[in-house]
């Protein structure tokens, strides 16, 4: 049990380190140490710092972002099921950056578009969820449901008024695609802020696991707490979705594995979700444009493939 | 010292308690009594603050528990709830920790002290043995008995329990009277819903009854507890129940 945190942690950089070693171009031990330190060929340079670093960067904040938001919605949600896109913002974003798309627009303007789409969703989510006692966990779940087969419809009907051409660019969005990623700066100060948040409330997301009555008998303010841990969970979501669109599987699955696996108390959790979740999609990115060189795959399809039997195994060996 | 001034409670339509007067001083321990349905359990939640009265003040040293924060009142009142927690997701062990949560505040402090307390509630329970068990693998009793020790860990002064012996056998429905006994005679303030009027006389030394459509009375278990005032309680022959009540 002390083993496995030790593990996930040196993932990270093992992880990351692949992510920088591997590529379309090869590249010897010492080539790669070179333009690490930022010396020899202009272009290898660059091609490790102004590609794969942003690139595994992004990715694994992406993942990380994910991962802590599934977990945190798991609690707050007390629904194993739930993952970063039940709050609508993946309905919303992948409605917003289709739009656009259709619309022929810039990638900014996309982006734009995405965070649009992503706030109206998760807004209208809260709107609809607050009962009269607070939050509540059915009315969220049910909303943010009832939203995202909403936009899943008007996706659907985007993909098919949309010219031909455009069609596989959106469908690489819709599964999730580090390739047009941008700068990971922002994303990665969401991601230290959100975990920050989130681990300094990790003894109180424990005890909220004890039912709101209860928490509360023990000194929890239950409804600030659900207020931060919504307030996290959602802005972690757009701010990965903005960078590498609606790439699945990695809010549900990382926490569950970690779950099986025995990490339960959340100031176990929160931190190796982060480590864990931001390692599994490097490593996805990694295969996805490594794989079918020099063409791309879709890295959502790459993380599907690799949770699914990760989790289907866990279960089968927990019982 | 918690006082409650003509409060009024109501749910599901019904009004439960009407113009209830009720001050729990320390050392003294109560038995809440009454039929299913007479609002114990709405009660023991307006007293531990976690649902606003309709009516009437409750106030904790003169200070109304609106204007206690969640944090504060934790270090005062501790209460035992009647529904379970359907899964909880570690050992016996921790799940009794988590009453140290409004001392320790976060999940890093004093974690040695921590375990010290939660351990030794749990020996007094008789659940050394289910320490490092996970709590799901508990029986109903054990589990009743870790929540019993939760609440024993968090420490407060004023405890309020909804039928704190549920699930529990014979030994332990006495071990955990005698425990809260104990509490009440070293200066705290105790108040359990039971469905035992002989238990509460010779444990208790004071009863609020609660009687259908909100009327209600409180007072020292010698006046209180009168097998005429417990058969209109119950409406109820005490024979017909086996019961007798020590006088």
């Amino acid at each position: 049990m002390r083993a496995l945190p030790a593990a996930i942690v040196v993932l990270v950089p093992v992880a990351l380190g692949l992510a920088i070693a591997l590529g379309s171009v090869p590249m010897s031990a010492g080539q790669l140490a070179q333009a690490l330190a930022g010396r020899g060929d202009d272009a290898l340079r660059e091609i490790v710092w102004d590609v794969r670093v942003p690139r595994a960067l992004a990715a694994f904040a992406c993942g990380a972002l994910l991962a802590l938001s599934g977990a945190l919605l798991q609690v707050l949600l007390r629904n194993p099921l739930a993952d970063p896109y039940i709050l609508g913002v993946s309905g919303g974003a992948s409605v917003g950056a289709l739009l656009a798309l259709v619309l022929g627009l810039a990638a900014t303007a996309m982006r734009l578009f995405a965070l649009a789409g992503a706030a109206l969703a998760a807004g209208a989510v809260f709107a609809f969820s607050r009962g009269r006692a607070g939050w509540n966990p059915y009315r969220v779940l049910l909303t943010g449901v009832a939203l995202s087969a909403g936009c899943g419809a008007i996706v659907g009907l985007l993909l098919s008024l949309a010219p031909a051409a455009q069609v596989q660019g959106m469908l690489y969005w819709l599964l999730g695609d580090l390739s047009p990623a941008g700068d990971p700066t922002l994303a990665l100060a969401v991601l230290a802020a959100c975990t920050a948040l989130a681990w300094s409330r990790a003894a109180a997301l424990d005890v909220v696991l004890l039912g709101s009555d209860k928490a509360a008998s023990l000194g929890v303010d239950v409804g600030r707490l659900q207020a931060i841990a919504f307030a996290a969970a959602t802005l972690a979501t757009v701010a990965a979705v903005l960078l590498g669109g609606a790439i699945g599987f990695v809010g549900l699955v990382v926490p569950h594995l970690l779950r099986l696996a025995g990490v339960r108390a959340h100031r176990l959790l929160v931190p190796l979700s982060v480590c864990a979740g931001g390692s599994l999609l490097v490593i996805a990115d990694t295969v996805a444009r490594t794989a079918t060189a020099p063409s791309e795959l879709p890295v959502g399809v790459i993380t599907a493939l690799i949770g699914v039997p990760a989790l289907l195994f866990l279960l089968a060996r927990v019982r | 010292m918690l006082a409650a001034r003509a409060i009024g409670i109501r749910a599901g339509g019904r009004t439960l308690v009407e113009g209830l007067d009720l001050v729990l001083a320390p050392g003294q321990c109560w038995a809440l009594l009454g039929p299913n349905g007479a609002g114990k359990s709405s009660l023991i939640l307006a007293l531990a603050g976690l649902r606003a009265p309709h009516r009437g003040e409750i106030a904790l040293d003169e200070r109304p528990l609106a204007r206690w924060t969640r944090a504060e009142l934790a270090r005062r009142v501790g209460v035992l709830l009647q529904d379970d927690t359907p899964d909880f997701w570690g050992s016996a062990l921790e799940y009794a920790r988590l009453g140290r949560y409004p001392r320790s505040g976060g999940a890093w402090g004093g974690d040695a002290e921590d375990d010290a307390a939660a351990l030794g509630w749990l020996a007094r329970l008789d659940l050394t043995e289910r320490a490092a068990q996970p709590y799901v693998t508990l029986s109903g009793g054990e589990r009743q008995r870790a929540r019993i020790a939760q609440l024993l860990v968090q420490d407060a002064g004023l405890l309020m329990l909804d039928e704190p012996l549920s699930h529990l056998d014979l030994r332990h429905q006495v071990q955990v009277m005698e425990l809260l006994a104990e509490s009440a005679r070293a200066g705290r303030t105790v108040l359990m819903a039971l469905h035992q009027p002989s238990l509460a006389a010779r444990y208790c030394d004071h009863a609020v009854l609660l009687y259908d459509a909100g009327r209600s009375s409180a007072g020292p278990c010698a006046d209180m507890l009168t097998p005429s005032r417990l058969e209109a309680l119950y409406r109820c022959r005490l024979e017909s129940a086996g019961l007798s009540i020590p006088t």
